[in-house]
């Protein structure tokens, strides 16, 4: 007689269930992929779920166009080599706008470029459901929310009013024009995330390990200067350093962390004794209190 | 904040060591639960701050909230911590149920920081669905209060074997054994029909630590163990993998003509290639021939996989349906019992139509008989024609098809169901499986040589059945008796059911509550079915002021032969013309419910008949529905002749 599942055992299969779930359920499903770590399990656990058969539906990126130059590398090159339909929205407004995250700030670049880009999207597509990686020990508002969770016409997210979720039976009914944002890591933690990538060998953007880049210390974090787009403040150098980045976003956003794990071992032996948490190097997070509470009532993931 | 310098430390032997040894730890999944302010977002708070769970950065916030938010003075409001929403913030309440994570060393915990206000009961009975164990808090200064009752049957119900009885705040009683002693007692009396294995009683203070990881030192009466201590050592499995095999097919994998896979998360049991499974709607049988996974095909699997099987053979199997052990096969029944827990502000009524999803199956359902509603504070058993929000019933419900289930008290995966409204989509309620009724198997329709088509061929006409919705004094009795005079010249055979004439015989037990109208409409729709079976056109003339019911009666006709007539005169109108001089009287507050007065009336979307009465005469309506019958029915002869009969 098989033993018990192992932990990571048991978080692979819920999240196969909610793959499949929506996969039953939904007329237009789509896979927000937004190249970090947990996209990159969540697509390994979208491969597995429907094998073997591919996955039955597209994966989107949202491109701010602020990304790190190997994100969107690594993104074109994995859509290569699995073979997954691979959609690309920008939102030609921000563009033509010029927006930016220096001269407008986090706030207004974020929710131009990737909350209104994103509904956007969705609105083109007609997406019905959205998955996404968010995962629940990220913070603290996304701690509150459902694994299907539910979004009127103008994509808002209501948390007074949330479903209630019982068990593993999901609510997937919807009115025409609503969605539902899907969740499948939402029981993961960081660490469980990085256990899966050592344990399955998931391929990650090498931004993740530690290595010489050249960065910029700015309010007190250290920003990879990746194009010519950020311009120096008087006083401001860019130095050589040994760095690595905990999560990734938008590269004017992200802060580096000095380091020297340059393998998957070291990084997760780094995350055991770690005494911050990895949105403290998102520079979005910060803006005010209740700020992500904030944006993902406007339709932010 | 300043980036750190992180260091990386341990060869990576050692890290590939201590992963091996986290992922042999076990889970437990618990919740928090209790009346308003009794501490549980402090204790869960205390407990991740103890196990280090919180970072630096966070615990900076956390000291600028509880400046701005808190409620404990200088010191570090933990409840902050969890109570994630802007509103919990402002309100210091919490709304919704906040799931964090910690792990000791002995154990990884999964804990559900659930509501105590009464309104979000719901929120509480989301967190306990997917619990093993629940801490129910009390504050030692209240004793045992009303929530605390509620939430330790809806636990039970929701098969929550394992308490913690935490009685919390003993300092701002001296630390007082008495105290405890007497809560002790009454939780134990109360709650002794609950069915829970393990109770136990931890007498501690969150806010300031006793008890919860360590021993405290100013409780010396007390020997036993701190709530971590119990938490890394109860044992709460529930060896699902000893029960029998069942697999709710979630999703048939297609991908060529070559494999056809059935994806699914075992719900009990084990199984590997070579044995038999049973079809447990049909009843047919097959082999397993392969478990399909991406690393390999797999020699076995069980419970708790999502796994995708191949059979030997092509049997007919579709998502809803379920894979199981030839040898214990559950139920398959379109009516049984369960016990309910409902959610939604608008309250439960029988005989309304709900959809009932299981895990992989979906159904409409209809709540036949609520038998009694559960009185939270001494669980006596109260009639009731409805339940309202958070109130908790045991009911008789009948299923537009078959579902196969066990019951739930045997395996909690196949025993679940939710009801969800038709209109709003909204979870409306949650059941749990008590048994099938055996009516459903022994009252099978009688096949009868003369059938409907004959009936109607002989009276040279096809059924239909006009049903007339709109406010009182709309028009609806005026018009159908034309319209009735009308077919009857031309040789159709009909029949009228008005809503006030049946409310005299067939419906005379019946009042004007909202459960009595969803009752008077399910009677009368079967009569018109009944009715129309018998090849008559039926005209049914009722206010009928629900969308819902309209849909349930829509639903018990066959194709095409329902016909939604909304007769549509402005509120105004009617309560000018008011020919009965009700309008009169329910404004004056002397008719209670009366619709479009003091209760609604859901107009149609889409009926199929659209009568607008404004400056209209009433033969002008007639002339529209005879219009309409009369395609429909040449529409049918043409279908018929082409279908090569």
């Amino acid at each position: 007689m098989t033993t018990a599942l192992t932990h990571l055992q048991r978080l692979e299969a819920e999240s196969i269930h909610i793959f499949r779930e929506v996969a039953a359920a939904f007329a237009k499903p789509v896979m927000l992929y937004s190249v970090g770590k947990d996209s990159s399990v969540l697509m390994h656990l979208a491969m597995k779920a429907f094998y073997p058969a591919k996955p039955p539906f597209p994966f989107l990126h949202v491109d701010t166009t602020w990304k790190f130059r190997e994100m969107i590398a690594f993104r074109d090159q994995m859509a290569q080599k699995l073979g997954f339909d691979l959609l690309v929205h920008v939102n030609e407004d921000g563009v033509r706008d010029n927006i930016n995250p220096f001269d407008h700030g986090s706030n207004t670049h974020t929710h131009v470029m990737k909350t209104v880009a994103l509904r956007q999207a969705l609105d083109k597509y007609g997406f019905d459901a959205a998955f996404g990686g968010a995962r629940r020990d990220e913070e603290k508002s996304r701690a509150k929310e459902r694994i299907f969770s539910f979004r009127n016409a103008q994509h808002v997210w209501d948390p007074k009013n949330q479903r209630p979720e019982m068990w593993k039976i999901f609510n997937t009914r919807i009115a025409s024009g609503e969605s539902i944002r899907v969740f499948p890591l939402s029981n993961w933690t960081e660490l469980d995330i990085w256990q899966y990538i050592l344990q399955e060998d998931i391929p990650i953007v090498p931004l993740y390990f530690a290595k010489e880049r050249p960065v910029v210390e700015r309010d007190g974090m250290l920003i990879l200067r990746d194009d010519e787009r950020m311009k120096l403040r008087p006083g401001e150098v860019v130095e050589n350093r040994l760095v690595r980045f905990r999560t990734l976003g938008c590269y004017p956003l992200t802060g580096a962390i000095e380091s020297d794990a340059e393998t998957l071992e070291a990084i997760v032996g780094e995350m055991l004794t770690a005494r911050t948490s990895e949105r403290q190097g998102r520079l979005i997070d910060r803006d005010e209190a209740g700020s992500m509470e904030k944006k993902k009532r406007e339709g932010y993931f | 904040m300043r980036h750190i310098m992180a260091k990386s430390l341990a060869p990576s032997d050692g890290v590939r060591d201590y992963l091996a040894a986290q992922e042999k730890k076990s889970l437990l999944r618990f919740l928090t639960c209790g009346s308003v302010d009794d501490g549980k977002s402090t204790l869960i708070g205390r407990l991740l701050s103890d196990t280090k769970q919180i970072f630096e950065d966070q615990l900076a916030a956390l000291e600028r909230d509880s400046r701005k938010h808190g409620t404990t003075g200088d010191d570090i409001d933990f409840a902050l911590l969890v109570d994630g929403l802007e509103a919990e913030r402002e309100q210091g309440i919490t709304i919704d149920v906040a799931y964090r994570f910690f792990a000791t060393p002995k154990r990884k915990f999964i804990v559900a920081d659930t509501p105590g206000h009464e309104q979000y009961t719901r929120n509480m009975a989301t967190g306990a669905s997917t619990a093993d164990l629940a801490i129910v808090l009390i504050d030692a200064r209240q004793g045992v209060l009303r929530q605390t009752r509620r939430h330790s049957i809806i636990a039970s119900l929701l098969g929550i074997r394992h308490i913690v009885l935490a009685v919390n705040k003993i300092d701002l009683v001296g630390f007082d054994q008495a105290v405890f002693d007497r809560i002790v007692e009454d939780y134990g009396q109360f709650s002794r029909s609950l069915g829970f294995q393990t109770i136990v009683p931890i007498p501690m203070s969150a806010r300031y630590g006793d008890n919860v990881t360590g021993r405290s030192d100013k409780m010396q009466w007390y020997s036993g163990p701190s709530l971590i201590e119990h938490l890394e050592t109860v044992s709460v499995d529930e060896a699902a993998v000893e029960l029998p095999f069942r697999f709710p097919v979630q999703y048939v994998n297609r991908p060529n003509l070559d494999f056809r896979g059935f994806a699914g998360t075992i719900a009990s049991g084990s199984v590997a290639p070579g044995d038999e499974v049973v079809v447990a709607k049909s009843g047919k049988s097959s082999r397993v021939k392969r478990i399909v996974s991406h690393g390999g095909d797999l020699a076995q699997a069980a419970a708790g996989q999502a796994v995708t099987l191949v059979l030997d053979d092509e049997v007919e199997i579709s998502r809803g349906n379920m894979l199981v052990s030839p040898a214990a096969r559950p139920q398959v029944a379109d009516q049984f019992a369960a016990n309910l827990v409902w959610f939604d502000e608008h309250a439960l009524l029988p005989g309304r139509s709900y959809i009932l999803r299981t895990e992989t199956d979906q159904t409409s359902a209809t709540v036949t008989d609520l038998k009694y509603r559960i009185n939270v504070n001494d669980f006596a058993h109260e009639a009731a024609k409805s339940l309202e929000m958070n109130e908790v019933g045991i009911c008789n419900i009948s299923t537009r098809t078959p579902i196969a289930f066990d019951p739930f008290a045997e395996n909690r995966t196949t025993g679940a169901f939710i009801l969800i409204d038709r209109i709003s989509n909204a979870t409306v309620g949650a059941g749990m499986i008590l048994h099938s009724l055996r009516r459903a198997e022994n009252i099978h329709w009688q096949s009868l040589d003369v059938g409907k088509r004959v009936r109607a061929d002989m009276k040279n006409q096809r059924p239909a059945v006009f049903w007339f919705t709109g406010l009182s004094g709309s028009g609806k009795s005026t018009i159908a008796n034309l319209f009735e005079k009308k077919l009857f010249a031309t040789g159709r055979h009909t029949y009228i059911l008005d809503g006030d004439n049946v409310r005299h015989g067939l419906n005379r037990d019946l009042g004007f509550t909202d459960a009595d109208r969803v009752e008077n409409i399910r009677r009368v729709a079967e009569v018109a079915r009944l009715m129309a079976d018998a090849g008559l056109i039926v005209i049914v003339s009722f206010i009928s002021p629900f969308s819902a019911e309209r849909r349930m009666a829509r639903e018990l006709m066959a194709d095409g032969e329902f016909v939604e007539v909304f007769v549509d005169t402005p509120f105004e109108e009617c309560a000018r013309r008011d020919p009965k001089g009700l309008y009169a009287r329910a404004l004056n507050g002397e008719i209670k419910n009366f619709t479009g007065v003091d209760s609604p009336y859901e107009v149609p979307e889409k009926p199929e008949i659209h009568l607008k009465t404004l400056g209209k005469s009433a033969e002008e309506m007639v002339d529209t529905l005879e219009h309409w019958l009369n395609e429909r029915d040449i529409a049918e002869d043409q279908y018929d002749s082409g279908g090569g009969i």
